[in-house]
């Protein structure tokens, strides 16, 4: 990395690269916004709920007590949850790989019609409601559904199935979009010399594509192991991971110190995890990025087969769950009908809902929308703050930690952070505990990753040389990131809205955590009428539930459109 | 790269950002009613309410929190009834279940969230009157309503609202189709002729289920209900996480399930009656039911202790009793109140539910669910 222009600068602009205090302090200044919502509404409310945990007397001057950790992680049901949560989530890990590898060649590389509908298509699950998802997966195995025959209702299979359901997208984004990017030159150059299909696969394209693969892989292991509705829907009870026992313990027992020694544990493998994927990406050669230009594509042909079953495999797993919830959402008890949706309009009281689901439709948007602009916004300037070059080893570290430090939201249990914030934000000028804005506060925090991961590589594959470039002919730092990093984000920080905003449609648990004024979200009502007596409630749930996952779709699909590639991977 | 193009997703961000500005202005206002409505509905809500109104807002404290399970639904009309009355306005904080309610409010027992708790059920009393997060306060009682205040201390803080039994429910159609008599007791359900019909939601996730668990300890006392579970598991008991999944996916009223027997509410059979039919084609069994009863109550600490008393109040008056049935579908302690004319007919009310006291489910809830969860997994 050769000289290095600050990002943002203070007036005194021209002066040439070198002052190295001024940039320091441009890059905490604009890392200070997003890191102090990360202090306050992550931090301090899961520091909250450990104090409470391992230091219950601190009031009356008793020390903190750690025996905690001997004695939960010697119980045999924490040893057996732990080694459930660690084998499922291996496992889901290691099938998304198999079905998500294959179907991102069919879905990048190859010349298939409609790949974009494809790629839209599986990206949906993602932005579900997990709970909407359990129950349909629940009705499709249990022993009277169509697929009942299998057996697999209230096994681990069920959960694996989801896991694989919700997850495949992950894989599919973060390795087709890398593949894409390959220069496929060298793949080329060794089919010309004699090598067969498999060889140039095994021997070029996977050794380029592995740190993608091993990102794409550790993501999902990190998804599965902090899953929550969808294990607490399909594991029947006999089977409980991390998260919903922390859930348990801290809903029901009220054993806060077992909570958070399951938290603790929790912290701990997400921060090794993204240490691990840290390292793999850091290894991963920039050499082997194709130049500039219009991805090329392969033509169609047999050797393709195989690929294109498994892609169809990959698509019928997503059409099946999302079929049989939009078949359900048409029938009430037993006749076909379009009640359920005409029912959405009206605020019946037999339907349990004083306001008309279309409210909740208007609520999802304005919160969605208020998270949207939260996310966004902070995570543009974490992207920015992260992808500077700093010159000194310790500058690049930095950098790095505040990365992995914006990824930690996604590891850490929704029940933990929202009680946590009913013990710590209870005291002015942050008292917010009954406030609406909690809310869309807790949304953005899942969805703030989602936007510094779409947004961080596309600033990082910006060559330095073009900032350097503009500096030299005279613009200021200011001009340089107008000219050269506004261009290239553009379309990013379009999709980065998008699919922030389907994700914050969609999400439940940490809403569902909260203590949440009288409006509800959809996902919420989705949960609520699903929840109630009478086949009319279920049915009206099940069309809120298609209505949302309508409303994620055409958020997931305009971003498709946009054509960046960077969203949704890893 | 052509700057129109940036100008053009400046201007769409900048769009998102007006419509989130503006959402946030109105969300933080907090009040939840529509407007327009307090006017247009007096309908003996608001002078039935007005003449039990011992307790009034002063000018200075108008908002009323109420932390609520998250089953509270009350009509805007009958929230702005209330505004009337007392000069109050009520907002409505829903925060999870009875178990999760509770537990936040003992956590934020130093500075609490809400003025007024609704929803604190006999399962979880005995955790709130222990911590001591409740001020003294005990509405005077409708009609009927005093079996249902809590025992000893509970009853100076906690005000009984409304009540629901949860039963086990049978589909009477499928068991007149297979020509089986169907179970009427918990004993029957470890005969062989029921094996494997039976599915309900688990102690440990559901408050439903967790009810279940105390009508077998109520029936079979606490050294021989881990026996029963026992048998009930071996003649093939299906335990599902929740009371939503157990009834509409395994339920076979519900139209796809495989199991007739499944645990619910005594108020669930109305909800069955088919189209243009007259008879539901479920009933609750009343012999193996467990009472669960809601109650409200004013927070220790409270800043619109006032307020608070006057939204206890509310839950009790006419309007509120006579809406609950079909808004939270639980019965309302007042006696007096005439029920649905579904409800009348099919819900019945169980005539001697098994009981456990509160302060005996707080010593035994932790032992019991593991020991129930033990017994059940693996």
């Amino acid at each position: 990395m050769g000289e290095h222009r600050p990002a943002v600068t203070t007036r005194d602009d021209r002066r040439p690269a070198g002052s190295p205090v001024r940039p320091i302090l441009a890059l905490v200044a604009a890392a200070a916004l997003p890191l102090a919502f990360l202090v306050v509404f992550f931090v301090l409310p899961v520091a909250g709920m450990l104090q409470l945990g391992f230091w219950p007397d601190q009031r009356s001057g008793g020390g903190p007590d750690l025996s905690g950790f001997a004695e939960v992680l010697g119980r045999a049901r924490t040893q057996r949850i732990i080694g459930f949560t660690v084998a499922t989530a291996a496992a889901a890990a290691g099938l998304t790989v198999l079905l998500g590898v294959p179907a991102a060649y069919t879905l990048y590389r190859l010349a298939l019609p409609g790949r974009a509908v494809l790629r839209a298509l599986v990206t949906v699950p993602f932005v579900l409601p997990t709970v909407v998802v359990g129950v349909m997966f629940r009705s499709l195995l249990a022993e009277g559904g169509p697929l009942g025959w299998l057996g697999l209702d209230g096994s681990p299979v069920a959960i694996l199935a989801a896991f694989v359901f919700f997850n495949t997208a992950v894989v599919v984004r973060t390795v087709g979009v890398r593949w894409e990017s390959l220069d496929h030159r060298a793949e080329q150059a060794a089919a010309a010399l004699g090598a067969s299909p498999w060889t140039v696969f095994r021997t070029v394209t996977l050794p380029a594509l592995g740190p993608a693969v091993w990102s794409a892989a550790s993501v999902v292991f990190l998804f599965c192991a902090t899953a929550f509705g969808v294990v607490l829907v399909l594991g029947g009870l006999r089977y409980g991971t991390v998260e919903t026992e922390i859930y348990l313990l801290t809903t029901t027992l009220l054993d806060l110190r077992g909570a958070a020694v399951l938290s603790v544990l929790q912290f701990v493998a997400v921060v090794a995890m993204l240490a691990v994927t840290a390292a793999i990406q850091r290894r991963s050669a920039p050499g082997t990025r194709r130049p500039a230009g219009h991805p090329s594509v392969l033509p169609v042909t047999r050797a393709a087969i195989p690929a294109l079953a498994v892609t169809a495999l990959v698509v019928l797993l997503v059409l099946v769950p999302v079929g049989s919830l939009v078949l359900g959402s048409l029938r009430r008890g037993s006749e076909w009908t379009l009640a359920n949706y005409t029912a959405l309009a009206g605020a019946s009281p037999a339907a349990g809902l004083v306001a008309p689901v279309w409210s909740a439709v208007e609520t999802s948007l304005r919160v969605a929308v208020d998270a949207t602009v939260l996310a966004v916004t902070l995570g543009l300037l974490v992207s920015v703050v992260v992808t500077r070059r700093p010159r000194s080893a310790s500058g690049t570290r930095a950098l790095q930690v505040l990365d992995g430090a914006f990824m930690l939201p996604l590891g850490i249990s929704a029940v933990t952070v929202g009680f946590g914030f009913l013990v710590t934000l209870d005291r002015p000028p942050l008292d917010l505990r009954s406030s609406p804005i909690l809310v869309p506060i807790a949304q953005a925090m899942v969805a703030l990753p989602l936007v510094v991961r779409t947004l961080a590589p596309v600033l990082h594959g910006i060559d330095d040389r073009q900032r350097q470039a503009a500096a030299t002919l005279g613009a200021s730092p200011w001009q340089a990131l107008l000219a050269v990093d506004a261009p290239a984000i553009r379309r990013p920080l379009l999709a980065a809205t998008g699919f922030a905003l389907a994700v914050s449609l969609g999400e439940f648990g940490a809403t569902s955590f909260l203590v949440r004024p009288d409006r509800q979200t959809l996902p919420v009502v989705v949960y609520q009428l699903v929840g109630r007596p009478g086949a009319e409630n279920f049915g009206t749930g099940l069309a809120a539930a298609v209505v949302l996952a309508v409303l994620t779709s055409v958020a997931m699909a305009v971003v498709e459109r946009l054509r960046v590639s960077s969203v949704g991977a890893f | 790269m052509p700057r129109r193009g940036w100008a053009g997703a400046l201007a769409a961000v900048a769009l998102v950002t007006a419509v989130g500005g503006c959402s946030l202005g109105t969300g933080s206002t907090g009040a939840p009613g529509p407007s327009g409505t307090t006017g247009a509905s007096p309908s003996g809500g608001g002078t039935a309410a007005a003449s039990r109104a011992a307790y009034r807002c002063g000018p200075g404290r108008t908002e009323v929190l109420v932390a609520a399970h998250d089953s509270f639904s009350l009509s805007p009309e009958l929230l702005a009834a209330f505004t009337a009355a007392t000069g109050c306005t009520a907002t409505v904080l829903k925060s999870g279940d009875a178990g999760a309610l509770t537990n936040k409010l003992v956590l934020t027992k130093a500075s609490p969230i809400a003025d007024a708790v609704f929803g604190i059920d006999n399962t979880f009393a005995g955790r709130a009157v222990g911590a001591g997060l409740l001020a003294p306060y005990a509405a005077p009682l409708p009609a009927g309503a005093a079996p249902h205040a809590l025992p000893g201390a509970g009853a100076a803080v906690l005000t009984p609202v409304d009540y629901g039994d949860v039963c086990v429910n049978i589909d009477t159609a499928w068991f007149a189709a297979k020509k089986i008599n169907p179970p009427v007791t918990l004993e029957d359900l470890l005969a062989p002729q029921y094996r494997d019909l039976f599915v309900t939601p688990g102690a440990s996730t559901s408050s439903p289920g967790f009810a279940f668990l105390l009508a077998t300890i109520g029936k079979y006392g606490p050294d021989g209900w881990a026996d029963y579970w026992k048998k009930l598991r071996a003649n093939g008991v299906k335990v599902v996480a929740g009371w939503e999944d157990a009834y509409t996916v395994d339920f076979t009223a519900s139209g796809k399930g495989t199991r007739p027997i499944v645990l619910s509410y005594a108020s669930s059979p109305p909800f069955t009656i088919p189209k243009g039919g007259s008879t539901p084609t479920t009933a609750a069994l009343l012999d193996t039911c467990f009472r669960q009863v809601e109650y409200a109550g004013v927070l220790a600490g409270a800043k619109n202790p006032d307020g608070a008393k006057a939204f206890v109040d509310f839950l009790l008056s006419a309007p509120v009793q006579q809406a609950i049935p079909d808004s939270m579908y639980m019965f309302p302690v007042d006696s007096s109140i005439p029920l649905p004319k579904d409800w009348a007919a099919w819900a019945k009310v169980a005539p001697k539910p098994f009981d456990v006291p509160a302060a005996q489910i707080e010593a035994n809830r932790d032992g019991w669910l593991r020991q129930w969860t033990d017994l059940t997994s693996g």
